[in-house]
């Protein structure tokens, strides 16, 4: 399989503290990989670092082989990466089809438009419908702060599904959501992947079962540094690893 | 949006039929609402589409006004068609390196730095004086209007004939073209920008570059709005570039309300009417302002378009209610 995203012996330090040190890793075509550890354990730096929105103290990161360290997200988003966030991350006075239609414009390539009639543009209309069915959005003109906030996190998740990316980096894409939720949004996501030809999916989650569940591969991480990089199955059969990165009392459940 | 139409329409149409009915002096006063018009759409699409508020923006209002006395006093150019041709020219030119720095911050430091450039060009037009004619400003002549004259015409006439027709007519345009600018994909990414311009950039939105051309545009519509103002005036004088200038500017678009399209426009014209009855009234007009402005800030934070709108709403739902009512 060919890989997408690659790191080589990356680091990044704030002053003393080293948030990743060493970190290569390798995600290809086809994969659902998650990176799971403690707070703190660097997995937002990392995925900061793979959206080139950090640049990293030393080490290569690559995206379709080209060298994408720093290069921040706009440029990332058109090479075909895309990111939802931990906290929900919305425009709270733009409405489910203004969101989407965001996502569309970039990727169609439209923003320098500046006389062209919106409402009349089938292409991004039809687009961003397709989106919103996908994710089970029916009220396209309801604002988004307005939405409750399990579908404030959908339509974070949709709008960056609707840049038809080849990858995308979900930051825990169902904390803050219900036990029934989370397993809804997943199976969304899957969905919505395989429908748009997304090539891979990175995400950070704590639940354990969504883990366990859903990913083809997991990596560990603790204290900056890549523990283990195993299938779901190694990972949660090793009862230290899992007691190191998730704590103990998870372990036992 | 139909209804808007209307509304713009029938607003054109009253005002056209304007000098057939008003005094001179009301449609002097009405040739100003044309100009800062002009100037707060641009304003408004960089501060109420893009969510950047400038207090520099009276610069490009002086830049039109001084291109004006340029072209006409300086260089003998008196068609008005070339004089907004070199103000809009001028604008951009000042307006990208500006805008290429300014554009790097937001909210209060890019509030400061546009306020820096205007006091800048202030200053500079106050001791230039060969240049500029410091503070007694420079004279703006008549301008030709598609190449005629209007000779037989004494300046009154002028300005409330045939000059206030063409102003409102470029008013009208000016307000068509940014109706399309703010209802087309470019507007959209730009309100991305406002309501959270970190997530626009994750879904591929040219934040900066964006940000930058919102301010070039903006700074024309505001040159433009400025050679109107020199051509009423005859003057082009370096009050113009001054920051309470700017200010008013950013009154007029709180008082119609930033939330929306017309909203400026309705703050730019209710402004000057009650700044100009004020000052026949009381000499302590700015006072009465002050107290205006605390009260729209405090009680209708949408403006008076805002409010006129809530109004609308709760009158429907009341009617439907009682029509529901009466169903029942």
């Amino acid at each position: 399989m060919p890989t997408l995203i690659e790191t080589h012996d990356v680091s990044k330090s704030y002053g003393n503290f080293r948030a990743l040190s060493g970190v290569t890793l390798a995600v290809a075509t086809d994969e659902f990989v998650s990176i799971v550890g403690h707070n703190g354990a660097g997995k937002t730096t990392l995925v900061n670092v793979l959206t080139g929105l950090l640049r990293p103290t030393s080490g290569t990161v690559t995206f379709k082989g080209l060298d994408v360290a720093g290069v921040g997200p706009v440029r990332l988003a058109r090479l075909g990466m895309a990111r939802a966030f931990q906290l929900v991350h919305i425009f709270p006075g733009l409405t489910v089809r203004q969101t989407l239609a965001t996502a569309v414009v970039s990727q169609t390539g439209k923003a320098f438009h500046l006389l062209a009639s919106l409402d009349g543009d089938a292409q991004v209309r039809s687009q961003v419908e397709v989106v919103a069915r996908l994710f089970g959005f029916e009220q396209l003109d309801l604002e988004a702060r307005s939405l409750s906030q399990g579908a404030k996190k959908l339509l974070d998740v949709a709008s960056a599904f609707a840049l038809r990316p080849e990858v995308i980096l979900l930051d825990e894409p169902t904390s803050g959501v219900s036990t029934a939720d989370k397993h809804q949004i997943m199976r969304v996501l899957v969905d919505a992947a395989k429908e748009f030809g997304v090539r891979a999916i990175i995400q950070i989650e704590h639940d354990m079962d969504l883990v366990s569940e859903y990913s083809d591969r997991v990596i560990a991480m603790h204290q900056g540094q890549v523990l283990a990089d195993r299938t779901p199955a190694e990972f949660f059969g090793d009862r230290e690893l899992v007691a190191t990165v998730v704590g103990k009392r998870r372990a036992r459940e | 949006m139909k209804a808007a139409v209307w509304v713009g329409l029938g607003a054109l149409a009253a005002l056209a039929a304007a000098p057939l009915v008003l005094e001179p002096y009301p449609l002097t006063l009405l040739l100003q609402f044309f100009a800062y018009g002009l100037a707060l759409l641009g304003l408004n699409l960089l501060f109420g589409y893009t969510g950047l508020l400038s207090f520099g923006q009276a610069l490009f209002v002086a830049l039109g006004a001084y291109s004006a006395a340029v072209c006409t006093r300086k260089l003998g150019w008196h068609s008005f068609e070339l004089v907004l041709g070199v103000a809009v020219v001028v604008a951009v030119v000042v307006a990208v390196p500006i805008g290429l720095l300014c554009v790097r911050y937001v909210s209060i430091f890019f509030g400061m730095l546009t306020l820096a450039f205007g006091m800048l060009f202030h200053s500079f037009l106050f001791k230039f004086y060969l240049v500029t004619g410091g503070d007694g400003g420079m004279l703006v002549e008549r301008p030709s209007l598609f190449g005629m004259r209007f000779a037989e015409m004494d300046k009154t006439m002028f300005l409330t004939r045939p000059f206030y027709w063409y102003a409102l007519g470029l008013l009208a345009v000016g307000t068509v073209v940014m109706w399309r600018i703010v209802h087309s994909p470019f507007g959209l990414h730009l309100s991305a920008i406002r309501e959270n311009a970190r997530k626009a950039e994750y879904l591929g939105v040219e934040v900066r570059r964006l940000r930058l051309i919102a301010f070039v545009i903006a700074s024309a519509f505001a040159a433009v709005g400025g050679t109107l103002l020199g051509v009423r005036t005859g003057l082009a004088d370096p009050e113009l570039a001054y920051w309470t200038h700017s200010g008013n500017l950013i009154f007029m678009t709180l008082l119609g309300g930033f939330s929306n399209f017309a909203g400026p426009l309705v703050g730019a014209g209710v402004f000057i009417f009650l700044q100009d009855s004020l000052m026949s009234f009381t000499q302590y007009w700015r006072l009465v302002l002050g107290v205006v402005l605390v009260v729209i800030v405090v009680l209708f934070p949408r403006g008076l378009v805002g409010l006129a709108q809530s109004l609308v709403a709760r009158l429907l739902r009341r009617r439907r209610d009682a029509h529901a009512h009466r169903n029942a």
